[in-house]
């Protein structure tokens, strides 16, 4: 049965992994093409560094990226902090609701009304262009906040009360005992917020699709060159992204388990 | 100040204002495309022109109930296998399940091409018995796949999280009050894990009933479901957003009445993610 469980677990992860490993083997092809390999080489790794769309598309995407996540984790903390002051229930469930929206929706009705939104107002301005980084940064912002807000709120409500009281008796402002005692303790569900906006604005597709008009990051560009013949540099560049979320993500677990065990000891 | 709170109401103000803007106005005049024609004015045609698209809307919603069911039946095992190892083991499987999903999912979509294509590499290796080419790219059944592979981190994630909270007591005592395995997974396990398997089916089914990338991608453009309709539609020319904007209502309608089927199930205050 063990064994069983375990060549299961294997089965699994090896169908996760098979087009990453296509992706990878071919991204070395010294070929032009995706189906047939012919041989090992860097050649399409060496193009990259001088393909300078690819490389503007990577640029706008690490902007938008960290902007929005940013904007959306100060102003998705501050709008934690407020809800919970929210006096009635009712309100709190209103603004709850309306953040759950973009979450449950699908994104291509988001990014649909979005760029809806953004037309719209444009052509009210007569604006020819209404599409750009402004509505692109936006969008992103507005996909990000609930996923924030959802990682703070939580934290927030489980934050000991006394400890803010006990600031202010000590004569702290309101203002002090928040920086100096609230902050810092959910300062890990702030950071986890943060890196999940970032992730996710990086990843993002669907969403920016409708709305960044000539504004174009790295999913666009690679869903442009998809929609021709796909050469190997596609893949030897998402090879490259694949290695940085890699080592992202192993630096975000180590930072996570040793969190972990000290506030295990806390406790 | 309210006195259970950290701070005044006042520092939600931005956010609230952003929220309106930039999630309930956009609805709103998504509504007001849907009850328009092109020149603005107010009519219900949109909606008598959606017969046409009968048959995307009846394959989209297949495809997304087939991949859906296909993924559970992947995901539950392979949670319930992964809380049985060890804790330094869960969290490594964790990891390599998230990070392909950390990835271009263009690429790992386009990826299957190479794999299933007439000249890919299942073909090839079938060759070497003589068997095939198999036409296994640009059917339905790559769509479906394309699908279960995309989503199926988001179905093994919950099930796991709900899994792994599972108190051993509970399945101590359900031994020691005589079941055997496989009663302790049907009256234990399966009804404590269940607001993971709703949450799961909802993130699976909701991107995959409103995919368009791999439908394009995999299924060649044979397959045109409702995210295909939609974005060619909208990509075509403003005089065709009226027509879009009513498919993309009656998605939003249909995701949202399926996700408060699945909440009925659930009835937990967990499943709203």
């Amino acid at each position: 049965m063990k064994t069983l469980s375990r060549i299961y677990v294997a089965l699994i992860l090896v169908f996760l992994y098979a087009p990453v490993a296509v992706m990878i083997l071919f991204s070395f092809n010294s070929g032009g093409s995706v189906w047939v390999f012919e041989g090992f080489s860097l050649d399409w790794y060496k193009g990259l560094a001088t393909n300078t769309s690819m490389l503007t598309a990577l640029q706008h995407t690490l902007i938008i990226a960290v902007l929005s996540a940013l904007i959306s984790t100060v102003m998705g903390t501050a709008a934690s902090v407020g809800i919970l002051a929210l006096r009635k229930k009712i309100s709190r469930s209103a603004v709850m609701s309306v953040t759950n929206i973009p979450m449950m929706n699908a994104d291509i009705v988001t990014g649909i009304s979005l760029m809806l939104l953004f037309v719209f107002v444009g052509n009210l301005f007569g604006l020819n262009e209404s599409l750009g980084f402004f509505t692109f940064l936006a969008a992103h912002i507005t996909f990000n906040l609930p996923y924030v807000i959802l990682s703070v709120l939580p934290r927030l409500r489980a934050t000991d009360m006394s400890l803010h009281e006990a600031a202010l008796d000590l004569g702290c402002t309101p203002v002090s005992a928040f920086f100096k005692v609230i902050l810092p303790s959910i300062s890990t569900s702030i950071f986890t917020g943060a890196i999940m906006a970032f992730t996710l604005s990086l990843d993002d597709f669907v969403i920016s699709y409708f709305t960044c008009g000539h504004y174009q990051t790295l999913p666009i560009v690679i869903y442009n060159m998809t929609k021709k013949t796909v050469a190997p540099d596609v893949y030897a560049l998402s090879t490259l992204i694949f290695l940085c979320v890699f080592v992202l993500l192993i630096l975000y677990n180590t930072l996570q388990s040793k969190s972990d065990s000290r506030r295990g000891f806390n406790v | 100040m309210n006195k259970k709170s950290f701070g005044s109401r006042i520092v939600a103000a931005p956010y609230i204002v952003w929220a309106a803007i930039f999630i309930v106005v956009p609805l709103v005049i998504m509504v007001y495309f849907a009850l328009t024609d092109s020149n603005g004015a107010f009519t219900l045609a949109n909606f008598a022109q959606i017969g046409k698209f009968k048959k995307a809307f009846g394959l989209s919603v297949l495809y997304a109930v087939i991949a859906t069911i296909i993924t559970l039946l992947l995901a539950y095992p392979m949670a319930y296998y992964m809380t049985k190892l060890k804790i330094s083991s869960q969290r490594m499987i964790m990891m390599l399940i998230m990070l392909p999903m950390w990835m271009n999912f263009l690429i790992r979509t386009y990826s299957w091409i190479t794999i299933l294509a007439n000249t890919g590499l299942i073909n090839k290796f079938l060759s070497l018995f003589g068997i095939g080419p198999l036409q296994l790219i640009n059917t339905p059944g790559a769509v479906i796949l394309g699908m279960v592979y995309d989503f199926i981190p988001y179905m093994i994630l919950p099930i796991y999280t709900a899994m792994s909270k599972i108190d051993n007591s509970l399945l101590e005592a359900a031994s020691d009050l005589g079941s055997n395995s496989l009663s302790r997974i049907r009256r234990v396990i399966m009804p404590l894990s269940l607001p993971g398997v709703i949450s799961g089916i909802t993130m699976v089914f909701v991107p995959s009933v409103s995919t368009f990338y791999i439908s394009q991608k995999l299924g060649g453009n044979k397959t045109l479901l409702i995210g295909d309709a939609i974005e060619y539609l909208f990509n075509t020319g403003p005089q065709y957003y009226n027509i879009a904007s009513t498919l993309s209502l009656i998605l939003m309608v249909l995701i949202l009445i399926s996700t408060l089927i699945m909440n009925k199930f659930g009835d937990d205050e967990e499943v709203v993610i």
